[in-house]
């Protein structure tokens, strides 16, 4: 029988210092449609109960299998052992963040940030009886950012992130963009000093690593730019759009 | 220990949208839920979600009146006909609501919202965000709930109830974060932890779809309705029995078998791809039993060419993406192998049409919950709808009876600290078997193949005694289990160990309404019993927990607007 190889980044709070990991290996039966979140599985019954990973919907729409697999951030779930084209698989939780256990991170600063830039569609107008009308145009506008499936790659990969606590990072600014263009909000004016400052968006330095991260291949790079010529073009004209 | 005065288990639509109801109404309201909201389940939904807007062109006179007959047609007559009434009347207002509060759906040219065609849907009224829906609706209802600011106890799994003086007062739960076990008290409780499709080696849900919640209702009492009632989904992937929506017949895909025919025409000439899930699913099942699958094997084809490249990426990208990942194949250049797998739980915990149950303080919402509405065979769309319009009214019942004083009153912590107690020395009990114990991974693995092998598409008394033989076994066998992992955080073999006597109870439930139920009737269907039997078995199943298996008694279904009659389509 064909074996891979899985080696495992561990972090246990109970026996491990702070801030140290260890690197576990296990060899484990392969098939031609093996994830890497079905290997975790095969681990987790088998060989070592105590594994620990994040997972739900296994078909890369729920955002909770983010890893660094084989030097790239991807979804365990999304990949294919075969498309590794190698027998040995790497899995590292989502790097610079800090550890909950093994491939599970703490996420809290991540959620707090989505939070801080208040992601639900604001109004102050009396609402319509039935739908509040959009063009497929308008509507069209929100394609790339309403995909976000909130995964956290894009966070773990960027350096500005690494190196400011308080950046929010490219998931909530994108997440301010994703209202920033939706024809129905009406608080852009309201939302804007929150990501409007070195807080925000003029701490990307375009560095795109986000990009090459996602694994839904959206472009939170590009919603930021977009955010930053919003804020100028206010300044200028003084336009709320 | 917390206190809440009402406690949301769940935090998938149906959850959400009762905790920000009753946020709405001044309540003190916490979710509790074993993944962030936003990654529950619901997530996954792709095609869309039913009322009866009239936006399309084909459906100017559509009305809230056909959608519930086509709800009650489809459940095979064995939906709760007021019930069903009250879905389709709420539909319209829920949506528009979901449409202010920013969920992005697909748009006519018009500007209003874009509706599709579905199956058993006499009209297109399913409204859709391309087939990400699931998705969209989600993340606009968790935005909603953090701007409400209802409380959130994110990544905490939920093992037991607490009741206290015959009255639901909360909930004992391991923090999965922290570790322990903590009792969460509340004056109300709703239960909202989705479907229990996991029990089938086969199914579309998500891994932590495994019917937690219906389980717990299970064992404090409360009856589970109609489990036998299983949707198999007529396409899932042939490896990973991923979903491929049914969005892709409602946008003109076809279904071919091996000889290249499109075979539905033999079934539902009139309906085609787009007859109700079970029809379909056992069309495929006979083509596939009478070696007209692919190369004579246990699959058929969903052909979505002919739809261009241009339709199927505006209207059909999620599925074009999940089909080149998971399956290796581009829908727009080949054909996509597909088999019914198990999709939707019909059943569970019996409430009426305001969430309530028997047990007073408890209520039940979304799929974990059995309104019913869905009877028999639930039609594509209507489980989204039903999570939104049952989850306000389960957040607007907890309202007015607490209001109306109906609260729990006095002090639960003894009640609480007990219950935890309870659960910790279940847990020391499971860990000093430990290795030697029983293995929960083998049983689990045994009880899904046995579900999906013996109470599958098509059922036979002699085919369910054995499977049932085997689940009673089983269940004999939980009584062994060992835990290997007692310890720590966010301890898997913890929690997959504590839920798998509940998911062999809720198997138990629809092999024994199977095998009780000698008749035809939706997704239920016997080879030795082929028709449907009104005289007999209009009517609902509940299972009621004792520890010898479940005890079945039967309940009459609300009839009075809609006459039974043959489903033809
Ligand atoms: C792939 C797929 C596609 C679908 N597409 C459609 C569609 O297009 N249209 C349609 O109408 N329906 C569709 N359905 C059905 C529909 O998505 C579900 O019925 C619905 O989303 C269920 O929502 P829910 O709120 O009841 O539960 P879920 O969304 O499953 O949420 C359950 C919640 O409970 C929590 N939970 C569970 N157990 C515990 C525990 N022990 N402790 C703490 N928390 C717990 C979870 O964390 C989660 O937050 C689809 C289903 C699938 C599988
Ligand atoms: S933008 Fe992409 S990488 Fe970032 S959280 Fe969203 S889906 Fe994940
Ligand atoms: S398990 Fe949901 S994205 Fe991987």
């Amino acid at each position: 029988m064909r074996t891979v190889n899985f080696h495992i980044k561990r972090y246990d709070p109970a026996r491990d210092a702070k801030g140290t990991s260890r690197v576990e290996a296990f060899e484990i039966p392969y098939e031609t449609s093996l994830t890497v979140l079905e290997g975790l599985f095969h681990i987790q019954e088998h060989q070592d109960p105590s594994l620990s990973f994040r997972y739900c919907c296994r078909a890369s729409i729920c955002g909770s299998c983010a890893m660094y697999i084989n030097g790239r951030y991807r979804l365990a779930c999304q990949t294919n052992v075969l498309h590794l084209h190698t027998d040995e698989v790497h899995v590292d939780p989502l790097p610079h963040l800090p550890l909950v256990k093994d491939l599970v991170c703490d996420m809290d600063d991540f959620f707090a940030k989505y939070e801080y830039v208040q992601p639900w569609l604001q109004r102050s107008s009396q609402e319509p009886a039935k739908e509040i009308l959009q063009s497929p145009a308008d509507r069209h506008k929100l394609n790339m950012p309403i995909d976000c499936i909130l995964c956290g790659a894009c966070y773990s990969s960027c350096p500005s992130v690494w190196t400011e606590d308080n950046y929010l990072g490219p998931a909530a600014l994108l997440k301010a963009y994703r209202f920033e263009v939706d024809s129905r909000d009406e608080a852009r004016k309201e939302r804007l000093p929150r990501w409007d400052n070195e807080r925000g968006v003029y701490r990307c330095h375009t560095i795109a690593n986000c990009i090459e991260a996602c694994p839904k291949e959206l472009s939170p790079t590009e919603g930021i730019q977009w955010l930053k010529m919003a804020a100028v073009r206010r300044r200028l004209f003084g336009r709320a759009k | 220990m917390p206190h809440h005065q009402l406690i949301v288990v769940g935090g998938g639509l149906a959850g959400l949208r009762a905790a920000v109801e009753a946020k709405a109404s001044g309540l003190d309201v916490a979710v509790l839920s074993q993944v962030h909201p936003g990654r529950s389940h619901s997530s996954a939904a792709q095609g869309g979600i039913n009322a009866a807007l009239a936006n399309h062109p084909d459906a100017h006179d559509d009305t809230p009146e056909k959608h519930a007959f086509d709800t009650v047609k489809g459940s095979d007559y064995l939906a709760d006909q007021d019930t069903a009434i009250q879905m389709t009347k709420d539909a319209p207002g829920v949506i528009f609501e979901m449409d202010h509060w920013g969920c992005p759906f697909s748009r006519f040219d018009d500007g209003r919202i874009a509706q599709r065609p579905f199956g058993g849907a006499g009209y297109p009224r399913t409204c859709y965000g391309a087939d990400k829906t699931g998705h969209y609706l989600l993340h606009t209802l968790v935005e909603r709930a953090y701007e409400r600011q209802v409380k959130m106890y994110i990544e905490v799994f939920v093992t037991s109830l607490i009741v206290d003086e015959g009255r639901c007062r909360g909930v004992v739960a391991y923090d999965m974060i922290n570790g322990g076990f903590h009792a969460f008290t509340a004056d109300a409780v709703v239960m909202a932890t989705g479907g229990a499709g996991r029990i089938y080696g086969n199914s579309t849900n998500a891994i932590i779809s495994t019917g937690a919640g219906a389980a717990m209702a299970y064992h404090a009492g409360v009856p589970a309705e109609d489990m036998e009632f299983i949707q198999f989904h007529p396409t899932g992937l042939l490896t990973t029995h991923i979903l491929m929506s049914e969005a892709c017949r409602g946008e003109g895909g076809y279904l071919v078998n091996g000889e290249g025919e499109r075979f539905m025409a033999r079934y539902a000439p009139k309906a085609m791809e787009l007859a109700p899930r079970d029809i379909t699913a056992r069309s495929i099942t006979t083509e596939i039993i009478e070696g007209r699958g692919i190369n004579g094997e246990d699959y058929v084809h969903l052909d979505l060419r002919h739809l261009g490249a241009e339709k199927i990426l505006e209207r059909l990208p999620g599925i074009r993406d999940i089909a080149i990942h998971f399956e290796g194949v581009d829908p727009i250049e080949e054909p996509i192998p597909i088999r019914p797998v198990q999709h939707y739980t019909m059943g569970g915990i019996d409430t009426d049409v305001d969430g309530r149950t028997r047990l007073p303080g408890f209520y039940a919402a979304g799929e974990c919950a059995c309104v019913s509405v869905h009877g028999a065979n639930r039609l594509g769309g209507n489980s989204l709808l039903e999570t939104i319009v049952f989850g306000r009214r389960a957040g607007m019942a907890v309202v007015a009876d607490l209001e109306g004083g109906s609260a729990g009153g006095g002090d639960v912590s003894a009640a609480g600290s007990a219950a935890v107690s309870a659960m910790e020395a279940r847990v020391a009990e499971l860990a000093s078997r430990g290795a030697d114990g029983a293995d929960p991974y083998a049983i689990r693995a045994e009880m899904i193949a046995t579900t999906r092998d013996y109470f599958g598409v098509f059922r036979e008394e002699s085919v369910m005694r054995t499977g049932l033989e085997t689940l009673r076994r089983l269940k004999e066998r939980c009584g062994g289990i060992g835990l290997r992992n007692a310890a720590g955080v966010f301890n898997l073999d913890l929690m997959r160990t504590l839920e798998l006597e509940g998911m062999v109870d809720l198997a138990l439930c629809v092999a024994e309404g199977a095998l009780a139920r000698t008749e035809s009737r939706g997704s239920h269907s016997r080879t030795d019993f082929p028709a449907r039997d009104d005289e007999r078995w209009l009517v609902h199943t509940l299972a009621y927990y004792t520890p010898e298996g479940p005890r079945l008694e039967h309940a009459p279904v609300t009839l009075g607007t809609f006459e039974p009659q043959e489903r033809k389509y």
